[in-house]
């Protein structure tokens, strides 16, 4: 009881569990992203595939996958505000600031996490709740036979150009909060060493990108270019 | 010529116990009296000084059950000084199955002191210093280690076999990691309460018993009174003296001092070792001179120009035939690799002649130029290139390029408070360890036997001999209540309000460096009967000028560091007269303390038979073989000169020869 | 002959902890370029002195980069731009004529300002002190090479035993976190079999003190590493927390 207290409450066990919770939540972001690739497929492969996502285990899964983002979401930013907190308290700032290694990614880690968090409630209101005040509840996407055209909804939901911005420059900070967050969680665990820490670095910069390119497409082709149009 | 100095009445006994040399130890271990366990923890030890001696006897005290007050003006115990020691540790284990054993040990150190230590202390030492690399290792200290996972050594010099322990170039700071962590275990369990940022500024005697110290609390001023049942002395050498050493700036005299003007001895203050590879003084603004290893002397070549009025111009510029490798001229057997004494002192005579380079004329080349042909820029790279690095980022040259600059500095001191075989000085319960005494290294230090000595007098000895004082005092006897306390914080206090108030035109430093200069010119590298008694005859105008016109900013009962180096500087003025004394007094030339009147010339027997060099420091054992031990007498009064002689029952004072 | 410059300082001067503390601005001329950083303010204080001034106080002692006293931020750097030396190694040469110099203390929570440039780092000390030890007795330890240690293992508890305690890392840590501090210290000991039996008890240990302490949370932009004067490897800081989640789960297991 006590070390687990104390485990949680603890510098590095707090760190733990934001390097734990980011992985997963990143392993989400992967498997969102290569669901999301479908939409280039066609409208078929993308309704189906939403379609069984909702209908596994009874329905059940996509619920578990809910509760369980959501609770990752929760521990990834509690763990981090408490440490944020601490570490704003722990110093006051010097007169003349200069920094020698730290990267601009790092720096922004608490921004980007915080925008990255404001887009993930916009983005579940848009797609997921679909507000009628977002436009993306037309009751011309439900088919019958519990079938739902979420293909047309995505397409109709970046017609609006100042919507498909807002998510530019979201998953540009999701990406820049991943560059930091990938090539981190490894030191955090103690898993990266002087040997390997250059490495988790490149392979950090390229997944970032590949997900900041992957969600990026999806509101340049289809909001900006218009190919479904 | 008979001394003017007077004796006092009670001549110090060493109280080493009779019988063969290798056997007065474990003798001196079966007899000593213990203190019952339950009763340790009545008694109260007072340590000053967290360096390797103080840190480690703290250590090994609080573990025996004694209270411990360990006390440091630094801000934390692993700052002391001994962490910048860089070079290892000896220890008579014969790993390398090169012959060692600590009869080897033992009279390598007797040899190396110029046969002005105590047999009987350094056999001790030799003894122990097994253990310790026993005690550090078991620690966790990192020494060196071969592929196959044991531990390395290396030769020093004064040794024909490999006996030196070390950790790359800091063995001094992970030994000294290795005894601050054995100081902070005891901390945590309550056994040593640790006193940082406190400067001892008195020692307290009730009934002629060192019982306590007045202590000034260095971030708000305020005077405390300590009581205790015994004090221990563990505050380092007085190299500062000479305001420039390689020693840290904080190193002080004052604990030693105070101790001395209380009534304890100090012994052979005269004794100074003076290291050849320094960096230079390079302006009037240097605080501290930084050593180099000696080990550069192998492959570099010294010299100076021929002509004084080379001096100015580059290295590089200057024709061969215009340049002076002295030692190579002077001493065409040993060359560049000539004795430490030597080779520092013929550095100091060019220098004198007009023909020292850099900017302050005092500096002579060590220029690798022709290892680098001979060898390849990388060869050297690979012997020296961390010093190499060292000295560029300090002199901004590059010395694969041009020759590096060296002089001697002032870098370790072998005289101190004088103890006995309990490390016990002459005023009962009062106890020295390390550098603060005087008791191991006679006349000159062999490398690497600093470390060795701190760690077993902390670790080994003071556990085994503090019980004999102890034994017979009641524990608690004394509280901060008594009247000798007050009186000593009363005149603590007024001698602080006393500086504060003079307020004149001068900084401490500048004073300390019109001492230190005064100090180096006449009690440095070479003595002079004329030179000491104008130095004698100036100290007390150096200690009129600071009383009547220094000037301290702030006030004392605040962080004050300008009023910390004053009282430091008071003190050091004050040892200043009596180590002249003791280096007039010595009329002879041994180890550490060469009188120019005392050297081997031509006209003698033993530099024509080989045994020995013109140049060569002339012992003489007949008037000279005893610890001079200085007794305070009061302010400008001459010391008392009390003379313990030493004995030497295994071996036989020879000329100290290195051929 | 010796080159000299002109620099105007800006010093953090703060009378005692209690007291607010302000940026100064003083002169200081003609200082010799080859002179320490720590020269250079010797000469500064003379001057103060014999203008009837306080002088700037800063923290110092063996000037050879290795008792980790000296603990300024030069323009914002700690101990300096310069690579892989304290404040005492830095030299006048790095700067030029009329630099403006702005020099701060080590600043952290956890390490209150005693006066102008000092700073209390007693924290540290209380880190070592819940667990940065062996618990040897002394006299206890058996023959030295009784115990061989492979060679990499022997290196790598040298390279983070090399640290000098001097705070640097907390002082360029945004967070003023002191896990490369704490990490060197676990290091230097894990690394060896003469640690291992309390391995677990320090790495527990330590790290709760430094939480407690008020130190910040590493946030992984290894800052700390940048400016160590000793190059101590955020390597250590992987391993200590490796170590921190198998000891707490060891721990976890022993306590079921």
């Amino acid at each position: 009881m006590s070390i687990c207290f104390s485990f949680f409450t603890s510098s590095i066990g707090r760190k733990i569990v934001v390097a734990v919770s980011g992985l997963l939540l990143f392993l989400f972001c992967l498997i969102h992203l290569s669901g999301n690739m479908l939409i280039f497929v066609g409208q078929e492969a993308f309704n189906d595939y939403a379609y069984m996502l909702h209908h596994l285990l009874h329905g059940a899964l996509v619920w578990i996958a809910r509760v369980g983002l959501l609770a990752l979401i929760v521990a990834h930013v509690l763990a981090t505000v408490s440490l944020v907190i601490e570490n704003k308290t722990a110093r006051e700032p010097y007169h003349f600031q200069k920094t020698v290694r730290a990267t601009l990614s790092s720096k922004l880690m608490p921004l980007s996490g915080l925008m990255v968090l404001a887009f993930i409630i916009f983005h579940v209101l848009h797609f997921t709740v679909r507000l009628d005040a977002l436009g993306t509840n037309d009751p011309s996407y439900k088919l019958g036979d519990g079938h739902f055209d979420a293909w047309q909804m995505v397409v109709d939901g970046f017609a609006n150009h100042w919507v498909s911005v807002f998510y530019l420059v979201s998953v540009f900070l999701l990406g820049l909060h991943l560059k930091h967050g990938f090539a981190s969680l490894f030191q955090t665990l103690g898993l990266s060493s002087n040997k390997t820490r250059k490495h988790f670095e490149v392979a950090s910069v390229l997944l970032s990108l590949l997900i900041f390119v992957g969600f990026a497409s999806i509101p340049i082709l289809v909001g900006f270019v218009g190919i479904y149009r | 010529m008979m001394s003017s100095y007077k004796a006092d009445s009670t001549v110090p006994h060493h109280q080493a116990p009779e019988g063969p040399l290798s056997d007065k130890w474990s003798k001196y271990k079966a007899s000593a009296k213990l203190i019952n366990p339950a009763n340790k923890r009545k008694y109260k030890v007072i340590v000053v000084g967290s360096g390797l001696a103080g840190a480690s006897a703290s250590a090994t005290l609080a573990e025996l059950g004694y209270q411990v007050d360990c006390f440091c003006y630094q801000d934390s115990a692993r700052r002391a000084h001994s962490i910048a020691a860089q070079g290892g540790i000896n220890a008579a284990k014969n790993y390398q199955n090169d012959g060692d054993n600590v009869h080897r040990l033992f009279y390598d150190t007797i040899k190396g002191g110029d046969f002005r230590s105590r047999e009987a202390n350094v056999y001790r030492l030799a003894e122990i210093s097994t253990q310790i690399i026993d005690q550090c290792v078991a620690q966790g200290v990192p020494f060196a280690r071969e592929y196959g996972g044991l531990l390395a050594n290396r030769s020093f010099g004064g040794a024909q076999v490999s006996r030196t322990f070390y950790a790359a170039g800091q063995t001094g700071q992970q030994l000294l990691i290795g005894a601050y962590q054995a100081l902070s275990k005891e901390i945590s369990k309550g056994g040593v309460t640790m006193h940082p940022r406190t400067e001892m500024l008195d020692i307290v005697k009730v009934d002629g018993h060192a019982k306590g110290i007045i202590s000034r609390n260095l971030v708000t001023g305020e005077i405390t009174r300590h009581a205790a049942d015994t004090v221990i002395l563990a505050t380092g050498g007085y190299g500062n003296v000479f305001f420039l050493s390689t020693n840290a700036m904080g190193c002080n005299v004052t604990a030693a001092l105070k101790a001395y003007k209380k009534g304890a001895y100090m012994a052979n203050p005269c004794y100074t070792q003076i290291h050849p590879t320094c960096i230079p003084v390079s302006g009037d603004y240097q605080s501290k001179l930084t050593l180099m290893s000696e080990s550069l002397r192998n492959d570099g070549r010294i010299w100076v120009p021929k002509k004084a009025e080379d001096c100015g111009k580059p290295a590089v510029e200057i024709a061969e035939e215009d340049r002076d490798y002295y030692l190579e001229r002077k001493y065409p057997s040993f060359g560049n690799l000539c004795p430490r004494d030597i080779a520092s002192r013929a550095a100091k005579e060019v220098c004198d002649e007009g023909r020292g380079v850099g900017a302050s004329g005092l500096g002579v080349y060590l220029d690798f130029a022709d290892s680098i042909a001979r060898l390849g820029e990388d060869a050297i790279r690979a012997r020296y290139g961390n010093l190499f690095q060292m000295y560029a980022k300090i002199t901004g040259e590059d010395p694969y390029k041009s020759p590096m600059r060296i002089y001697p500095a002032v870098h370790y001191t072998m005289g101190g408070l004088w103890v006995d075989y309990n490390l016990m000085s002459n005023v009962p319960g009062l106890h020295v360890l390390g550098e603060a005494n005087f008791s191991d290294h006679g006349a000159n230090r062999l490398g690497a036997s600093a470390l060795m000595q701190g760690l077993a007098d902390g670790y080994f000895v003071i556990p085994v001999t503090l019980g004999n004082y102890l034994a017979d005092q009641k524990p608690g006897a004394v509280t901060t209540e008594h009247p000798e306390f007050a009186k000593a914080a009363t005149e603590n206090r007024e001698r602080i309000e006393k500086i504060l108030s003079i307020q004149g035109t001068r900084s401490v430093d500048s004073i300390h460096r019109e001492l230190g200069l005064l100090m180096w010119d006449n009690c440095g590298m070479e003595r002079t009967k004329e030179g000491l008694e104008e130095a004698l005859a100036k100290i007390p105008e150096i200690r009129k000028s600071f009383w009547e016109d220094v000037r301290i900013p702030g006030h004392a009962g605040e962080l004050n560091k300008e009023l910390e180096k004053a009282l430091r500087v008071a003190d050091f003025i004050e040892f200043a007269d009596v180590m002249c004394h003791d280096a007039l007094n010595r009329e002879e030339s041994c180890g550490g303390h060469f009188r120019a009147e005392h050297q081997f010339t031509q006209a003698d027997p033993e530099v024509q038979a080989g045994t020995t060099q013109e140049g060569e420091a002339k012992r003489r054992d007949d008037d000279f073989g005893y610890v001079a031990a200085w007794g305070y007498q009061g302010e400008g009064v001459q010391p008392s000169l009390n003379k313990e002689a030493l004995v030497f029952e295994e071996v036989k004072p020879s000329i100290r020869s290195y051929q | 002959m010796a080159e000299t410059i002109n620099v105007t300082l800006k010093v953090w001067k703060q009378e005692s902890t209690e007291h607010k503390g302000q940026i100064e601005t003083i002169k200081a001329d003609n200082i010799p370029t080859s002179a320490s950083f720590l020269e250079m303010l010797d000469i500064v204080n003379e001057t103060l002195i014999a203008e009837g001034k306080d002088v700037i106080h800063f923290d110092h002692d063996c000037r050879e980069g290795i008792c980790g006293a000296c603990s300024l931020n030069i323009n914002g750097v700690a101990h300096g731009i310069e690579q892989a030396v304290t404040t005492c190694q830095l030299h006048m040469r790095s700067f030029s004529n009329g630099d403006t110099i702005w020099i701060e203390p080590f600043r952290a929570k956890a390490f209150p300002v005693l006066k102008d440039l000092m700073v209390d780092r007693s924290a540290m000390d209380r880190v070592i002190q819940a667990g940065g030890f062996v618990d040897i007795r002394t006299g206890s330890a058996v023959d030295a090479n009784s115990l061989p240690i492979e060679k990499e293992l022997a290196d790598a508890a040298f390279a983070a035993a090399a640290c000098i305690g001097c705070g640097a890392c907390v002082a360029a840590c945004k967070n003023a976190s002191a896990m490369l501090f704490v990490s060197a210290k676990a290091a230097h000991l894990n690394n060896l079999p003469q640690g291992q039996a309390e391995k677990k008890k320090r790495v527990l240990g330590m790290v709760a003190q430094m939480d407690a302490e008020g130190f910040g949370n590493c946030s992984n932009q290894y800052e700390c590493e940048a400016v160590c004067p000793k190059e101590i490897s955020v390597d250590n800081i992987a391993k200590l927390n490796r170590d921190y989640l198998s000891s707490s789960i060891k721990e976890g297991v022993q306590t079921i």
